[in-house]
């Protein structure tokens, strides 16, 4: 018998644990020649702003160990783009779509969930509480629980539609953000951003990214990851989508023990672009090999009691 | 442009060719069927997660009855110093091809074809092509030196102009002194190599009224336009923008291009 892979977070119900990270996989358009759309659990497209942004100067990005630096800077197409013509194609390809939105006032944040509220195809919405690479907004909400809980408690009032808060593991407690975005309306918790960083040019002299910081992703950020989501599972016990550079099954069952009730696959993306349904796979076999009949039975066992 | 392939490669050959410089054939017959001049693929580099990300690449040739891909490279970090010590039967995931090629003209006519040291890679598979269309080609291909001279086989209807910056081959100095040796009877032009070559051929070449295609490289993560990493600055209608070289270009019309 095939083992059961279905979970719910909060309202937001998935066929599988397994979601794409924002940001590594585009609007899913640029995958779907490669790749089975309707495998992952749902799309989570590129964070979204109300108008379009032309993002940072290049170089945005730069290999690191195990790991890369991206400063894009959030570039997108916007909001009404999506909703006119990046929403639709995922829509007809029935592929579960979370939107991923940033702005740089609660004000902004609340206005793109009312527009995104009744958008057909959608499942939730993620508040990108925690872009590393931009001026205003960003990490600089992340950052403070008071402002976290200020965008999360907008977004909740404007839209009907389950939200996911996600967080950086840039911060002195990430319990008390955490604590703070789901009493402010959040049901579920993406853990984590990518953490930032640099990188110097010994020849130039100069720092490699246009924008002199950037976040890193990748394996090397992993065991911040699974850190983050065991300290927030072990206090807090809700919906975590467990998340920063996995790359294989193996690698995903590490945030799932620790308390994630499904994962994100991001950078892997641009190494393998099937990375997420070989993930999923994997996840199935396992279950499988260790005669483990539901998936849910695994979200947080490693910890003492389950 | 046909879909991306993501498929498993063979290492057919790897060959020094130059210092530091390898010639890489790989077996991958659906790539070398799609591919067209000025596409490119994304190699993976080994099997670990460092180096993390693949390799962009552009190709240098396909021998479609063989079903191989030829790629041509320096050695400028680790990713492709694991390349250069590949050997036969070794197999490395293949991504592509990828991007937008060449727009090759409809009926056969006289081209110019500029590259400056491993730009000259994907214009020697675009010069295959061209000349297979019945085109007339000069190429004028430029390197730091003679060894590093990557220039077509002699055929029909093909001229070769080199020169060299320590004048070891050719004329001495950079591939630009060879520009008014693009004749009157030359429609169009590719160009491929560093920057600030492409914006001096570019510059000189639109002055005279011809207009051409150049190829960029640029850092990529994704190769598909996903990431939005590979950014370069051109020009929309009355405005500027970001075009991502690898699903918009990496081949762009040079006046699209804005160089500062």
């Amino acid at each position: 018998m095939r083992p059961r892979l279905r979970v719910r977070l909060g309202r937001l119900e998935l066929k599988n644990p397994v979601v794409t990270a924002s940001g590594t996989f585009g609007f899913g358009r640029e995958y779907a020649d490669l790749v089975d759309l309707s495998r992952p659990g749902a799309v989570t497209v590129k964070s979204l702003t109300l108008a379009p942004r032309s993002g940072n100067p290049p170089p945005r990005t730069v290999e690191t160990p195990a790991g890369m630096l991206n400063a894009i800077g959030l570039e997108n197409p916007g909001v009404e783009w999506f909703l006119a013509e990046g929403l639709p194609f995922l829509r007809q390809r029935r592929v579960p779509v979370i939107a991923s939105i940033a702005g740089e006032t609660a004000a902004e944040y609340a206005a793109l969930a009312a527009k995104l509220d009744r958008a057909p195809g959608l499942v939730a919405l993620e508040v990108n509480l925690s872009c590393p690479n931009v001026a205003r907004g960003g990490l600089a909400f992340g950052g403070d629980p008071v402002a976290a809980a200020e965008v999360t408690r907008a977004v909740r009032e404007a839209t009907g539609l389950p939200v996911i808060a996600k967080l950086s593991a840039q911060v002195t407690d990430i319990v008390a953000v955490a604590r703070a975005v789901l009493e402010a309306g959040a049901e579920v918790l993406s853990l984590i951003n990518t953490l930032p960083g640099m990188a110097v040019d010994v020849y130039r002299r100069r720092p490699v990214l246009g924008n002199v910081f950037g976040g890193l992703s990748g394996p090397a950020i992993r065991p911040v990851a699974v850190r983050a989501v065991w300290q927030v599972y072990a206090a807090l016990r809700c919906p975590i989508i467990g998340m920063g550079g996995i790359m294989t099954a193996v690698d995903a069952l590490e945030f799932v023990l620790a308390g994630a009730r499904a994962v994100a696959v991001g950078t892997a993306h641009f190494v393998n672009p099937r990375a997420a349904e070989e993930v999923l796979d994997g996840i199935e076999r396992y279950l499988v090999e260790q005669g483990v009949a539901d998936f849910n039975d695994l979200v947080g066992a490693a910890h003492d009691g389950g | 442009m046909s879909a991306a392939l993501l498929v498993e490669a063979v290492v057919l050959r790897t060959e020094r060719v130059a210092p530091d410089h390898y010639r890489l054939v790989l077996h991958a017959p659906e790539v070398a069927r799609a591919a067209r001049p000025g596409q490119f693929v994304m190699v993976r580099c080994g099997s670990a997660w460092d180096p993390l990300l693949r390799r962009p690449f552009s190709v240098a040739g396909v021998d479609r009855e063989a079903g191989a891909v030829t790629l041509l490279f320096r050695v400028v970090g680790r990713g492709t110093a694991l390349l250069a010590g590949t050997v036969p039967g070794d197999a490395l995931s293949l991504l592509g091809p990828l991007g937008r090629g060449f727009t090759l003209p409809q009926a056969a006519e006289a081209a110019a074809v500029i590259g400056g040291g491993m730009g000259l890679a994907p214009l020697l598979f675009l010069v295959e092509e061209l000349l297979a269309r019945g085109c007339r080609v000069r190429v004028l291909a430029g390197a730091r030196s003679r060894q590093y001279l990557f220039v077509p086989e002699p055929a029909p209807g093909c001229e070769v102009l080199v020169a060299t910056e320590d004048g070891s081959a050719g004329r001495p100095g950079p591939v630009t002194v060879l520009l008014p040796f693009v004749g009157p009877e030359v429609r169009r032009y590719y160009a491929c190599g560093p920057r600030e070559m492409l914006r001096a051929v570019a510059a000189e070449l639109e002055r005279r009224g011809l207009s051409g295609e150049v190829c960029l490289e640029e850092r990529m993560a994704c190769g598909v336009g996903a990431c939005r990493g590979c950014v370069c600055r051109v020009r929309r209608g009355e405005g500027m923008a970001w075009a991502a070289v690898c699903a918009e270009g990496p081949v762009f019309p040079a006046g699209e291009v804005c160089w500062e």
